[in-house]
């Protein structure tokens, strides 16, 4: 674990384990305003006058457990793979569609983190084979529900929006609604298993 | 209940945001300039200093008040009038029943803030009535014909009449920052506290692209893995022109940030205007 600097009301924490500590900050620190998990780091967010020395204090000492995978419950997302990308990823993975297609419900996906569109989760852990770089050039628009890759992340389009993640297919689950409680479906830490459907 | 009857160039309602919902993928959103909404709010003896309150930018907001309320301008300074007759910024206003509200366009500063006695109590969503510009979570934008209620009146008198407080400068801004987590992925860091910046016309209220210089990035402009992103925060993307980051950030980026304003600052760094000149200062 590393503590890295961010300003007058924020620290930046660099781990291995990120959901986990997480999950230990949001339990464990009391007057964070905010607790943001991303790739490698977490950030903590603080009310400006927040002694950010006794905050890193408290980081560096809190007992981080790990997260039983039992307590978000899992999802399941049928996907139709007729995406745009599906025979680009093919080529740079050099599997076949089908291998492509079994790769992807081949194995447990799991919401690393959230961030570019409400509802959005970044998805990690799954098939090693499936890491691909994003589009050298974006699409303006990508339908919401698009299924789509980029370096080792998985994730589903909330909403119809500019992307440049390779499009394997599409789904109909609606993955943010604010008539819903809570309004995300993919809360952090959760499995999620895509599962192919014909149409 | 106050109707609207033009905007500006754009006008919302803004509290202090809601914080939160990162891990969803929902940002804090909030008041660009929060110590303006602060401050109007504690003029109009709000119970609470986030009450919801119209964030205009660049004047142009004409309203009718079809009960009597007390108002504070704060922010930028746009010229105000209630039925014709000029009204004090930073200061109490009382708007009678009927009375129509029309601000022009600040000499200084970007938005202005009209608290209201009571705040105003459209339906909140996520824990806040804001307008997330960059996820389209909160209210829409007013518009001609939005009706706004407004809250009970507090059991507070306002207690000051006017507040002394700075005026955003007209000339250079200067801002105060710290050295940011990824301040090495420049390979001259004090490049951006040398460089006189000018704000680019491409500022809203999701961020300020700085142009004056192209800092060079020690991995020739590279992603990084997404990290979380704050309010103030000033990210290097490949151009080599730093963003500051504003209220309606993404809640994570791929590009390293090189610097984190003083959160005071950010305040102030809202009030820039598209062409100002802007200087950093490590602090």
């Amino acid at each position: 674990m590393r503590v890295l600097p961010y300003g007058d009301s924020a620290l930046l924490v660099e781990t291995d384990d990120v959901l986990p500590l997480a999950e230990a900050c949001r339990s464990g620190l009391d007057g964070l305003l905010d607790v943001v998990p991303a790739a490698r780091t977490v950030l903590l967010l603080a009310e400006p006058g927040t002694d950010l020395g006794g905050l890193r204090a408290a980081v560096e000492t809190l007992e981080v457990a790990a997260v039983e995978a039992a307590e978000v419950a899992a999802v399941e997302i049928p996907v139709v793979y007729d995406g745009p990308d599906l025979a680009d990823v093919a080529a740079l993975t050099g599997l076949s569609e089908d291998e492509v297609v079994a790769a992807h419900t081949g194995t447990a996906w799991r919401v690393a983190f959230g961030g570019f569109a409400p509802g959005f989760a970044y998805l990690a852990g799954g098939d090693p084979r499936l890491s691909v770089s994003r589009r050298e050039t974006s699409r303006t628009k990508v339908p919401a529900g698009s299924v789509g890759l980029a370096g080792e992340y998985s994730g589903v389009y909330p909403r119809s929006s500019p992307g440049g993640w390779q499009l394997l297919g599409r789904t109909d689950v609606v993955l943010f609604d604010l008539d819903r409680d809570p309004p995300a479906l993919l809360q952090p830490g959760a499995e999620v298993r895509f599962v192919a459907r014909d149409s | 209940m106050l109707e609207i009857r033009e905007t500006g160039p754009q006008a919302l309602v803004q509290d202090l945001g809601r914080p939160g919902h990162a891990a969803i993928g929902v940002g804090r959103s909030g008041a660009a300039d929060r110590a303006a909404l602060r401050l109007g709010n504690r003029l109009v003896a709000n119970d609470s200093h986030g009450a919801a309150a119209i964030e205009v930018l660049l004047g142009g907001l004409v309203f009718v008040a079809h009960r009597a309320v007390t108002i504070a301008l704060t922010g930028a300074p746009a010229p105000a009038t209630v039925d014709g007759r000029p009204v004090g910024h930073h200061t109490l206003v009382t708007v009678r029943a009927g009375q129509e509200v029309r601000l022009g366009p600040p000499a200084c500063g970007l938005r202005t803030y009209v608290c209201v006695r009571g705040g105003l109590d459209v339906p909140p969503v996520l824990g806040s009535r804001s307008t997330d510009t960059l996820s389209g979570i909160g209210p829409e934008p007013l518009a001609k014909g939005t009706e706004l209620a407004v809250g009970p009146e507090p059991a507070a008198w306002p207690l000051v009449a006017v507040a002394p407080v700075p005026l955003p400068p007209v000339d250079t801004v200067t801002l105060h920052a710290v050295r940011g987590p990824r301040a090495d992925a420049a390979v001259d860091p004090s490049a951006l506290v040398r460089t006189v910046w000018q704000a680019s016309g491409e500022t809203d209220r999701i961020g300020m692209r700085l142009l004056g210089a192209t800092l060079e990035t020690a991995d020739g402009g590279g992603s990084l893995p997404s990290e979380g992103l704050t309010r103030g925060a000033i990210q290097l993307p490949p151009g080599g022109e730093p963003v500051v980051f504003l209220a309606d950030h993404p809640v994570t980026g791929g590009y390293p940030v090189i610097a984190v304003l003083r959160d005071a600052d950010v305040d102030r760094a809202s009030q820039v205007r598209p062409g100002q000149s802007v200087r950093v200062r490590f602090t």
